[in-house]
């Protein structure tokens, strides 16, 4: 596989105003992946299939990832002046991460033996604006794969020819993937009075009664 | 893109390797094309508890006659979240959980998700522990493969003999697993960095007898069932799926090698000690359904000699790092994408470590769910009695389908 840097471009150069990112990866792995903007996605993809120095035609794994927005305190050092005094004062600052929904693919190539690209698409936010390009104009084996995110994390795939819950019931309404999701304790309602499940009950009220 | 047209005549692929047996139509079946309705479709809802549906799995299917005109198959019904549970466990507690995704392998499935930690984390792994797993790994694919044939044959209506005679050879691999790991089917044997424990005295002697007896098994098996003329008039050209259609749909394994594409992951990823096994990948030359039963009888062949050379060849030394942490791992923040060649296809596990003791995204990538994509594809056009085939020879596990 040529270096991501290397597709990076070519990329670039076939995809006008594409805006792509490589993204570090801390593990020993050494597994980098390839951000893609939302309106470029389908055509790059295109581009990661057609162009025969990469010709990605096997997309293996199709998954989602849920970062919900988190706050990083970080300590830094800030010269202030205290009473006349120049000095250095530890102050807290506090960070927030943006909060969204990522689409992951796992690229292989049957026809030249290499991989895995990975390449992965952010939604907006995690609330309203969870729409993705669908991939599967492109790869077929996303069908089932993007059912099973839309169904387990809530992104909605744009051009999926058939975007219906995967595994849970068609009149589900919650996503279970996500990392917020809060397991209701009545629908399997269990008449036993044990700590744990009388706890949950009283979380699950809580939460009700919050908004 | 559009697919390409599943009737469609595709030329055989030529393989680097060769068939060790080239496969030899005896006689082919003509089927005229029915023609086109005048009358009402009837919809038949198969499964979830259809004995032919492997578990609880259903397809509804429209039918003209009793031909398949559209066919969607609905999945769920084992559904458990798997993933959600491991996202809250430790790495060491998700071992014994995989088990339970492909019940019937799982050795493979404990090695894929040992692999993609090892990945994750960066350990090593022991060259004696490295020839166990290729010694479990192939005797799963050895008995995986021959009850599929078993129950591929059950499915046409060869009641109870082709798979009882697959369990009897099944239950003798199980007696080995069941010496070294304390379980039959759960085995629950592969940890980060190695194995659980050494192999038990005599082991291997007993092993290579079981390998020994498998040959002239597979021979008897195939005396009996690949001449027989009625799996010949099931299967040839039933369900075939071209080899373009079958890279696009993701699908893998026996599969897709039975629509004539070489790829193996133990070939080209040669994870493990794989490099130093010489064995052929065999190929299929129509992407039917009797390829797909052939392709699992040559691949059970070839194990058979990587496990030979193995048995021989194993070296003594430790079978776990002693370096490796099992309990309270944290590996740095990051993620890792590890696969196998799992009997039923590519089973690769997606982790991503926040630098915390569980994993903060824990994903399986199911070859059952996957090779599924295509089943209408490659139902349509054929009768309903050859849907229960096609599905037969997809080779699934609801516990990997659901999930």
């Amino acid at each position: 596989m040529p270096p991501l840097e290397q597709i990076k471009t070519l990329l670039e150069n076939a995809v006008p105003g594409a805006r792509l990112e490589i993204i570090a990866n801390g593990s020993p792995s050494g597994q980098l992946s390839l951000l893609i903007d939302r309106e470029h996605g389908l055509a790059v993809a295109e581009v990661l299939r057609e162009e025969a120095d990469l010709s990605f035609d096997y997309a293996s794994n199709v998954t989602g990832v849920d970062w919900p927005e988190k706050i990083i305190k970080e300590k830094v050092k800030v010269k202030k002046t205290v009473e006349g005094v120049e000095k250095e004062v530890e102050e807290v600052l506090e960070r927030k991460t943006p909060a969204y929904l990522e689409a992951v693919y796992h690229l292989y190539s049957i026809a030249l033996r290499h991989g895995p690209l990975v390449i992965r698409l952010r939604t907006q936010n995690r609330s309203d604006q969870v729409t993705l390009p669908s991939l599967t104009p492109i790869w077929r084996s996303c069908e089932l794969q993007e059912r099973e995110v839309f169904d387990l994390f809530g992104i909605h795939f744009e051009g999926h020819p058939d975007l219906r819950r995967l595994l849970m019931w068609e009149e589900f309404t919650d996503f279970p993937m996500r990392k917020d999701y809060l397991e209701p304790d009545d629908y399997e309602y269990e008449p036993t009075p044990h700590d744990d499940v009388l706890e949950k009950a009283r979380r699950h009220q809580a939460a009700e009664a919050k908004p | 893109m559009t697919a390409p047209d599943v009737m469609e005549r595709i030329e055989p692929v030529p393989s680097a390797e060769p068939l060790e047996k080239p496969i030899q139509p005896r006689w082919t079946l003509s089927r005229p094309k029915k023609p086109a309705a005048t009358h009402d479709f009837l919809e038949v809802s198969m499964g979830p508890h259809h004995p032919s549906t492997h578990g609880v799995f259903r397809m509804d299917v429209v039918l003209d006659g009793e031909t398949v005109v559209k066919l969607k198959p609905v999945f769920g019904y084992l559904h458990r979240n798997h993933e959600k549970i491991a996202e809250n466990t430790s790495y060491l507690g998700s071992i014994p959980y995989t088990d339970r995704l492909d019940y019937i392998c799982s050795m493979t499935n404990n090695w894929a998700y040992v692999l993609s930690v090892e990945k994750l984390a960066g350990l090593a792994v022991p060259e004696r522990a490295e020839y166990i797993r290729i010694i479990a790994g192939e005797l799963t694919r050895l008995f995986n493969h021959t009850c599929l044939a078993g129950f591929l044959l059950q499915d046409m209506g060869a009641l109870g003999t082709p798979m009882m005679y697959a369990f009897r050879e099944r239950e003798k691999i199980l007696d080995l697993f069941e010496s070294l790991t304390g379980a039959r089917m759960m085995c629950n044997y592969l940890r980060f960095g190695g194995c659980r424990c050494d192999l038990p005295p005599g082991w291997i002697e007993r092993a290579q007898r079981v390998v020994q007896d498998y040959g002239p098994f597979l021979d008897e098996f195939e005396a009996l069932l690949t001449g027989n003329e009625i799996l010949h008039a099931r299967t040839k050209k039933v369900g075939v799926l071209p080899a373009a259609l079958a890279v696009n749909a993701g699908v893998t394994g026996p599969m897709l090698r039975a629509s004539g594409v070489n790829y193996d992951i133990r070939k080209v990823d040669k994870y493990g000690l794989y490099e130093r096994f010489p064995f052929r990948v065999p190929l299929g030359a129509h992407g039917d359904v009797f390829d797909r039963y052939m392709m699992r009888i040559l691949e059970a062949r070839e194990s058979l000699g990587i496990l030979r050379q193995a048995l021989s060849e194993i070296p003594a030394g430790p079978v776990i790092d002693p370096k490796a942490k099992l309990r309270n791992l944290r590996p740095k923040a990051g993620e890792a994408y590890g696969r196998i060649e799992a009997p039923k296809g590519e089973l690769g596990f997606y982790l991503i470590s926040d630098g915390g003791p569980r994993p903060y995204r824990y994903r399986v990538r199911p070859p059952s769910l996957i090779n599924l994509t295509i089943l209408e594809d490659m139902c349509v056009g054929h009768t309903i009695a050859d849907a229960v085939v096609i599905l037969g020879s997809v080779d699934i596990v609801l516990g990997e389908v659901d999930r």
